[in-house]
């Protein structure tokens, strides 16, 4: 099985380790990804709230230039980029003047419709069971709590995935591996997402916030699905410690990256040891054990 | 055929930009007009008797009126033409008001265009044929559905007048949501105290024949005159026998399989039941979906216990046909629950509020029920979680409801009231208790209402707050609920022990069902339409069926029981004649023409096109064609703009009527 990729800027940068390990996986499953060529911005962030009309123009690129390249599905694995190729899409279907005005620029009419996943999507259509037989080991005493943050399953009546204010589905995924997951309160809540450079502030209450909730239900990890929450809930723990000297690290994963664990590879193979919070599963399962 | 034209100023509304003289004049010189006259205003008495007197004088076969809407005084027109000695259905009307003088400006096209009204009506009222009112005979008895407040009140002032009325209730009692309250605003009298005698006056009353435990399968016929087929669930309990002294109750080993719905699955209730102790009736209902002799055919220790021999297992579901004159929807409502929605239902759920997943929220009737004396904890503030008394409540008023984003557009209306007794119920049980109430708005419109509010603000100390709330969350037994304060621009957030959801008022999840049986509209939520907002909120659009209550919109008690008494009313002045008499304008199919297609019973929205077989002299049936019933028809010309054979007339509006008046123009 062959699906379209669609990286974005994250994943050749601050998200490398998610990018290595989300190929890995996949490889592992029997898929492979065809990546869009000459991919661009996604219009995240800047482009959506200064520029309609870039903001649009900018994410069906990506989206058209799949399309050219022959895909049906293309992969968002980043949860900004997915929210956004989604929300033009959305836009160019439900408004045939926006659909006009960015054929316009991109020189090119739409054709078919590519359906655009985001990270989950993805396992739910490689199938569940292919994780189930090429599991290598159970990834016992872990305690996970799943973490979607705001832009994975909002706006509801665009994304049409998982519950917007209650969402399970990554936890399905996960106690796949053999983890258990919790039910915890804070995993749709904002980390403080592209405020980490301007307003440090908003971020470290934000996500401290949601990793303080995390452990208070009894999870030993976090695992999510977005880059940016990634830097600003592992990343920022540096800052957390220094600010608050009672506070403890806590591991936070990509969802490739346990996967890949329970896939049979290890830390270094998947990146894991490039997180600033770092996390060795057969530490972390020994010390849960013994307690 | 000699015609009187009569060309009505109405002071200056039409005079100001038609200039009547010229219209009379104009009219004059129409073929068959013997007379044309314009006057100040025509509806006036001198009018009226101008009319009249040219009439008789000139010897008039049919007049034509210019002057406002038919809506307006075509009736007093009519009654004018009738008393001269002209059959009604001579009359026409043409609007130059709302159709021309009030839309236009220009003195000279106005006039112009009011010369053709007139002229329209003339060419039709040549063809107009005189028309004789319909008389319908009347049952004088009337069909109640629905056994709660306003059910009790309709029943009650209808069988005080005299008329026999037949009460339909699905539950095994009567009583309705009423009997579930425990004080009530702004009084705070108790529910139970005020009802109990009413539902025990519908039980003992001569001409209340009282159904509780049944549902109305099917209705037929119209005003006057339907026959209601009711369906008499059956309660395994033979009626005839049981005294309701409860043994079987107490007996039955069945104690925690079903939770009991009269308190909110507060608490559960054995298979064999009475919803509640002042059940009228008080004869229980056994449960066959959690009874044991049902799965397998043993315990059988009710039978045992019963003195009186009155289980009856193999007890069917009765059939009986009732044939009433009127029917008073008395449905009511249900409270909305923020549980997760279908995709295919309008509303959505909270799942920023868990779904419901927390034992601890809970909803308006849960708490009456925790309030209540009669409830679970028998008026003790417990939560249902672990039993212990809240020092801290949340109420959050507005759930669901002017809440477009879950599908509700309307305010509920009684929650500002029943949310602020709820607080003063609490703080007067709990004193070191604190009550928070998070508002929208505070609508608190009507008598004694809104010093109700101020009283539990300013006496009992409940803190109001005016914001949303964003989330509940539960941490540690506490319910995490985070909010905004409007009004100091800052978020909020407050750990309280229970939290209390004013959830929207909504139609019963059946009221469409019942209302396309019944044959009456309803809005997207379910709630019945009534024929005119503001002149017949009493009436449904159908003939002899009337509104009360909250099956209409969401109302408080007071104004149930005022708009019972008043469809009570509206019943009795049905019954105030022997026959009832119909507009003549109805749909007759011509016989001989009609193909049997039935077309016109596809798009007649009355129901009122019936299949007649076409018998010869020797019983054969050659063919079936299509009639319609006077009674139910409401003249509303859509099967005879069906109709490819132009075989069905509509009295008074038939083609050759239009098409003269169409050629006129």
């Amino acid at each position: 099985m062959k699906v379209g990729y669609f990286p974005g800027c994250s994943q050749t940068g601050t998200a490398r380790e998610y990018d290595l390990s989300l190929r890995k996986v996949i490889e592992k499953l029997g898929t492979s990804f065809d990546e869009v060529k000459d991919w661009s911005c996604c219009g995240a962030t800047s482009a959506h709230v200064t520029n309609h009309k870039l903001a649009n123009a900018l994410a069906m690129r990506n989206v058209m230039l799949a399309e050219q390249q022959g895909l049906d599905d293309l992969v968002a694995p980043c949860a900004a980029c997915y929210n956004r190729l989604v929300s033009s899409q959305h836009e160019v279907k439900q408004h045939p003047e926006i659909k006009a005005e960015v054929e316009s620029i991109l020189e090119t009419k739409f054709q078919k419709d590519v359906k655009v996943m985001n990270l989950i999507e993805l396992f739910m259509k490689i199938g569940t069971e292919k994780i189930t037989e090429n599991r290598k080991r159970e990834l016992k005493n872990l305690k996970v709590a799943c973490y979607y943050g705001c832009l994975l399953v909002r706006p509801a009546e665009i994304t049409k995935f998982d519950d917007a204010e209650q969402p399970t589905s990554m936890e399905m995924l996960v106690e796949l591996t053999g983890a258990k997951t919790v039910d915890w309160n804070s995993k749709v809540e904002c980390c403080g997402a592209a405020h980490s450079i301007a307003r440090r502030d908003i971020v470290i209450d934000l996500s401290k916030k949601i990793l303080d909730d995390a452990k208070r239900h009894g999870a030993n990890l976090m695992v999510v699905a977005c880059p940016m929450c990634h830097t600003n809930l592992d990343m920022r723990q540096t800052i957390m410690k220094r600010e608050f000297p009672e506070y403890k690290e806590f591991p936070v994963l990509y969802l490739t990256e346990l996967l890949g664990l329970a896939l049979g590879m290890d830390e270094k193979e998947l990146g894991i040891d490039l997180h600033t919070v770092k996390f060795k599963y057969n530490e972390l399962a020994a010390e849960t054990a013994a307690v | 055929m000699k015609i009187g034209v009569f060309i009505c100023h109405c002071g200056e509304n039409i005079g100001r930009t038609v200039d009547c003289p010229r219209v009379a004049k104009a009219c004059e010189m129409l073929p068959g007009v013997e007379v044309s006259i314009d006057y100040k205003y025509m509806c006036s008495d001198p009018g009226q008797n101008l009319i009249k007197k040219e009439i008789i004088d000139k010897k008039l076969d049919a007049i034509v009126v210019g002057s406002c809407s038919p809506h307006m005084h075509e009736k007093t027109f009519r009654k004018a033409a009738v008393a001269a000695g002209i059959n009604p259905f001579l009359v026409e009307i043409s609007n130059l008001r709302e159709h021309c003088s009030w839309v236009h400006d220009d003195i000279e096209l106005a006039t112009e265009k009011a010369i053709g009204l007139v002229r329209m009506s003339v060419e039709k009222v040549k063809r107009n044929q005189p028309l004789t009112t319909i008389e319908v005979p009347i049952t004088k008895r009337t069909l109640v559905i629905g056994g709660g407040i306003a059910g009790i009140q309709a029943a009650l002032d209808v069988a005080n007048a005299g008329y026999e009325v037949v009460l339909v209730e699905k539950e095994p009692s009567i009583g309705g949501h009423m009997s579930q309250l425990s004080e009530t605003f702004p009084t705070l009298d108790c529910s139970q105290c005020i009802l109990t005698p009413r539902m025990v006056e519908v039980y003992q009353h001569p001409k209340i024949k009282m159904m509780t435990y049944s549902e109305v399968d099917k209705v037929e016929g119209f005003i006057g005159n339907f026959t209601v087929t009711i369906r008499n669930k059956a309660r395994h309990i033979d009626e005839s026998k049981c005294t309701g002294c409860g043994e079987c109750i107490t007996k039955c080993p069945i104690k925690k399989k079903a939770y009991n719905s009269f308190e909110e699955n507060l608490a559960y209730r054995p298979a064999v039941y009475v919803p509640f102790p002042q059940a009228v009736p008080n004869i229980p209902v056994i449960d066959e979906t959690v009874c044991t002799h049902y799965k397998n055919g043993k315990c059988g220790i009710c039978v045992k216990v019963c003195g009186r021999e009155a289980i009856d297992f193999d007890q069917q579901d009765r059939i009986v046909t009732e044939e009433v004159g009127a029917i008073i929807m008395a449905t009511g409502y249900k409270l909305y629950n923020i549980d997760k929605k279908p995709d295919d239902s309008i509303y959505k759920g909270y799942g920023e509020y868990g779904y419901g997943k927390y034992k601890d929220v809970v909803d308006g009737l849960q708490f009456e029920r925790i309030a209540s004396a009669s409830g679970p904890t028998e008026g003790e503030f417990k939560r249902p979680s672990d039993s212990k008394e809240p020092k801290k409540i949340v109420f959050i008023q507005c759930v669901g409801s002017r809440d477009e984003s879950k599908g509700f557009s309307y305010c509920s209306k009684i929650c500002c009231m029943y949310t602020a007794k709820h607080a003063m119920l609490y703080k007067h049980k709990v004193h070191d208790g604190e009550a928070y109430v998070f508002y929208m708005d505070i609508r608190s419109g009507g008598k004694m209402y809104d010093e109700f509010v101020r009283r539990a603000i300013e006496e009992d100390g409940v803190k109001y707050i005016r914001g949303r709330v964003s989330k509940i969350t539960e941490e540690d037994g506490k319910y995490i609920v985070k909010g905004e304060d409007t009004l100091a621009g800052m978020p909020i957030t407050i750990e309280a022990d229970m939290v209390v959801l004013a959830t929207a008022m909504v139609a019963q999840p059946d009221a469409s069902a019942l209302a396309q049986t019944v044959g009456i509209p309803y809005d997207k939520h379910g709630f019945f339409n009534e024929a005119h907002p503001k002149l017949r909120p009493i009436e449904s659009t159908t003939g002899g069926v009337f509104l009360a209550g909250a099956c209409q919109s969401p109302k408080d008690i007071p104004e149930s029981v005022a708009m019972a008494s008043a469809a009570a009313a509206k019943a009795m002045v049905l019954f105030g004649s022997d026959k009832l008499e119909r507009e003549p304008v109805v749909a007759k199919v011509l016989a001989d023409l009609c193909a049997g297609c039935f077309a016109c019973r596809k798009v007649c929205p009355y129901g009122a096109v019936e299949i007649r077989d076409v018998i010869t002299r020797d019983g054969i049936v050659i063919k079936q064609i299509a009639y319609v019933n006077e009674g139910l028809c409401q003249g509303c010309g859509t099967c005879t703009a069906t109709c490819p054979s132009k075989s069905i007339e509509l009295a008074g509006f038939n083609n050759e009527e239009i098409f003269a008046q169409i050629a006129a123009l």
